[in-house]
């Protein structure tokens, strides 16, 4: 299974140098870009913390960047590490109370919310700066030039294909690390019985905090590199209960608890759309998201562990009963 | 009235009830007793259908509750008051009591029967407007005993009604249970309290890890060396 | 100075009808949730279709208004009781969680058929009510209607909770709902019926709101989330909560748009939320 993972690697690595086209290019960029958001959130949601504000924070993360730069001339490499501090600042603001308080379940849900729709009407509320729902386009400094490092600008999409490849690993390193340490155990048990797990004397606040902060830090990110890449960023895109729906159910379509499974669920849904978008041609408006709103139902009732998670019980069941048989 | 042949339950993987055989006739008053973990509980939720029986077969009054869904059971006029009362702590005594009365059947008595059981438990009657769960422990039984005689049941099945109270109040709730027997009711206690329960019924099983032990009249019984010794501390 | 407090009382006063409707949409929440201990997140949504059901079978079907209002009703109670019957049933022994979740993909589901079969375009029932003054307020007859049927049906459900058997066993399964067979009662069967009276009460909002609003498929999104707000601020479940929740937030939204501009209304109220579920998370009224 090792090689596999680094073969496959590979080959996603020169994919691009074989001769893609520019719109395969672009698909398997929002393939990576999206799942590296979905991952971001998956890091909390797979430990009981399931939010429905992440919009806040990819929102945060693309306006905070094209603001700087349209009306402040901040580069880009500068407004990021503003908007990843605002992201934290909000992340901490919100989740201390909440896991102080153990505002859990459907409250902790319904909090995040507001907290996305609060991002979304600030955004439209301060229009004069945001051009409110129109959206805003980040002020080209390509004028003449392919790329621009300031302005953080590429208009070749190789250049943000490798980017974007380097960020998706980090995400997925950061999962696995997330993964890995002691602070998940905690968890598991805490998500399941809090008030036993706080009795021996862990600190159920603070972990849950710094995965929050993670969490919120990656999508951030994520809000950032999606705005320089699509060059437009409006309210609806990037922040409200619309988008932050759709990171959540992207995760779980792939499966919440798998490595992988966040970014199947991102070339799913990117796929499915664009199936049927040429299959079905441009006129049945929103036949794709009612498949996906469908299968999103489907999902939760039949496969709650998503694609991969379910492919992938079937696969060690399957591996088990082999290995029952040869025993 | 009620026959249960060599029925048997459990949860999940555990099972509670080895081949129980026990009947109750029309008019009498039975106990069954034993320690706790006996499977006393289990026995009278099986009856209700609330759990599943695994094996024997249920009759009341010869018809079988095999495929008898648990909320069809009341109309049968089996009445079941549960472990710790369970009355509905938000409502008023009044409205408990009406949700004893919810079967169609028995809507069309509900005055009457309202009447009937402010007479037998008149300090129901004075806390009529009070939300439930305000209610005394000893209140509590009452009232859940009242809201299962609302159905106008044939068989009341009464699941541990000395259960957390203060042994003052058990000696007046047994009292209102041996007025209950006395009126012609007929009554299925699952007792903790041997001593009392058995000063009240006609006739006892003796229940222990599910299965039946022994089975007698209360009088047999109580005067039974193995009982006394093992239950009774004499 | 006098002009400004009667605008002000004009926005206080409208805020008082706006909390009218939004009470009446959070006490469908709220029961809901009281009693399945399900939040339909798509609730906005169904509201949604109703509104629609009402364009097409009075503008397009020429149905006299009233009629198109009870099919409304109806359709929406119907969509309701269905809702638990094929989506939320299969779901009630997994993880809470998931049961959000699923209501979430409904409502992605209910928004993209109605682009799908209505299309993008505003629409309008095109009833225009007057609107007409007292005491240098301009009060909208619509709205004024709004809070009127918005009361009394509020009344209504109350009183069928409080008097029916059936009202009653209703508020008695939010209680103890392992015990309810043992009364006569078929639980599966209260949820499908407070189901269908949750989409009742979307579909009575519905019937209010088209009067006012235009009608779009995404609308769901502007006072959906609002009334998730309320009914947590109430205290999820807690019906009294929910009402009185209502009235507030509707305040801010309206006493703040009044000062400030209109989005910055929703935003303070946003933000009130947040920070109420910091000082009484529970809610007003909440004790769960």
């Amino acid at each position: 299974m090792g090689m596999a993972r680094w073969i496959g690697l590979a080959l996603l690595a020169v994919a691009p140098l074989a001769g893609m086209g520019e719109y395969p290019l672009h698909l398997l960029i929002l393939c990576l870009l999206w799942g590296f958001v979905y991952t971001g959130w998956a890091i909390m949601g797979r430990l009981g913390m399931v939010s429905l504000g992440h919009g806040a924070f990819l929102g945060i993360g693309a306006y905070v960047v094209v603001m700087g730069w349209n009306h402040y001339h901040l580069s880009p490499w500068l407004g990021l590490p503003l908007a990843l501090g605002l992201a934290a600042l909000i992340a901490v603001l919100i989740g201390y109370p909440c896991f102080r308080f153990r505002i859990v379940g459907h409250y902790f849900a319904l909090v995040t919310l507001a907290l996305a729709e609060v991002a979304r009407l600030l955004i439209i509320a301060l229009r004069d700066y945001t051009g409110g729902s129109l959206g805003v386009t980040p002020q080209t400094a390509l004028a003449g030039s392919a790329w621009s490092l300031g302005a953080m600008q590429f208009s070749a999409k190789l250049v943000w294909f490798y980017v974007i490849l380097a960020v998706w690993l980090g995400g997925l390193w950061v999962w696995t690390r997330v993964d890995r340490s002691m602070a998940r155990l905690a968890l598991e048990a805490i998500s399941h019985e809090e008030e036993a797990a706080a009795s021996i004397g862990m600190n159920v606040t603070r972990l849950k905090l710094s995965v929050t902060l993670v969490s919120a830090l990656l999508t951030c990110l994520g809000g950032v590199l999606y705005a320089q890449y699509q060059l437009y960023v409006s309210p609806e895109t990037v922040s409200g209960i619309g988008i932050s729906l759709q990171m959540v159910f992207g995760a779980i379509a792939g499966g919440m608890f798998v490595r992988l499974g966040p970014t199947v669920g991102a070339a799913f849904t990117l796929l499915l759309a664009e199936g049927l978008r040429l299959t079905l041609g441009h006129d049945i408006h929103g036949l794709d998201t009612t498949i996906y709103g469908l299968m999103l139902v489907l999902f939760i009732i039949f496969m709650p562990k998503g694609i991969l998670g379910a492919a992938r019980e079937a696969y060690d069941k399957r591996r088990g009963a082999a290995r029952a048989a040869t025993a | 009235m009620l026959q249960l042949d060599r029925v048997s339950a459990g949860y999940g993987g555990f099972q509670a009830l080895f081949d129980v055989s026990l009947e109750v006739k029309a008019g009498e008053s039975v106990a069954v007793i034993g320690p706790n973990g006996a499977g006393k509980t289990t026995l009278l939720r099986v009856i209700s259908k609330l759990i599943p029986a695994s094996g024997g077969a249920i009759a009341m009054e010869g018809r079988a509750l095999d495929g008898v869904p648990a909320h069809q059971v009341i109309g049968l006029g089996i009445a079941h008051v549960p472990e710790n009362r369970r009355l509905f702590p938000r409502l008023t005594v009044e409205e408990n009591l009406k949700m004893g009365g919810f079967p169609q059947a028995a809507r069309a008595r509900y005055a009457e029967r309202l009447d009937f059981v402010y007479t037998l438990f008149p300090r129901m009657k004075e806390r009529r407007a009070q939300p439930a769960g305000t209610l005394s422990g000893g209140e509590q039984q009452m009232c859940a005993i009242g809201r299962a005689l609302m159905s106008g049941p044939k068989l009341l099945l009464l699941d541990e009604p000395s259960a957390g109270l203060a042994p003052v109040v058990v000696q007046a709730i047994f009292g209102l249970i041996r007025r209950i027997c006395g009126d012609g009711y007929t009554v299925l206690i699952v007792e903790q309290n041997i001593r009392q329960v058995l000063k009240v019924v006609d006739r006892a099983y003796l229940l222990e890890t599910g299965r039946i032990k022994t089975s007698g009249s209360a009088a047999e019984l109580l005067g039974s060396e193995e009982i006394r010794k093992a239950y009774l501390g004499l | 100075m006098h002009i400004f407090d009667v605008f002000l009382l004009e926005a206080v006063v409208n805020g008082i009808l706006l909390g009218g409707i939004l009470a009446l949409l959070a006490l469908g929440l709220n029961l809901i949730f009281g009693v399945i201990d399900v939040v339909w997140i798509c609730y906005a949504e169904l509201i949604m279709i109703g509104m629609y059901s009402v364009y097409y079978l009075h503008n397009v079907y020429h149905w006299p208004l009233a009629l198109a209002f009870l099919a409304c009703v109806l359709l929406v109670a119907a969509l309701g009781a269905l809702l638990h019957v094929l989506v939320i049933r299969p779901v009630l022994a997994a993880e809470p969680i998931n049961q959000l979740l699923v209501t979430g993909g409904v409502l992605f589901f209910l928004q993209a058929v109605a682009t799908l079969v209505f299309g993008v375009e505003f629409k309008n029932i095109g009833v225009n009510l007057p609107a007409f003054e007292v005491g240098g307020m301009y009060l909208s007859l619509a709205r004024l209607i709004a809070f009127g049927v918005a009361l009394a049906g509020m009344v209504a459900v109350y009183l069928f909770l409080k008097r029916s058997y059936l009202g009653t066993a209703i508020r008695a399964i939010s209680q103890d709902r392992g015990i309810m067979p043992l009364m006569g009662v078929n639980p599966n069967r209260i949820f499908v019926l407070t189901s269908a009276l949750g989409g009742a009460l979307a579909g009575l909002a519905a019937c209010l709101l088209v009067l006012q609003y235009d009608i779009h498929p995404a609308i769901g999104l502007s006072f959906g989330p609002i009334t998730f707000l309320v009914c947590v601020l109430g205290g999820l479940g807690n019906l009294i909560g929910g009402f009185i929740a209502a009235f507030i937030f509707a305040q801010f939204i309206s006493v703040g748009g009044y000062f400030l501009a209109l989005e910055w209304g929703y935003v303070l109220a946003f933000l009130f939320f947040i920070g109420m579920m910091f000082w009484r998370p529970q809610g007003l009224l909440g004790g769960k």
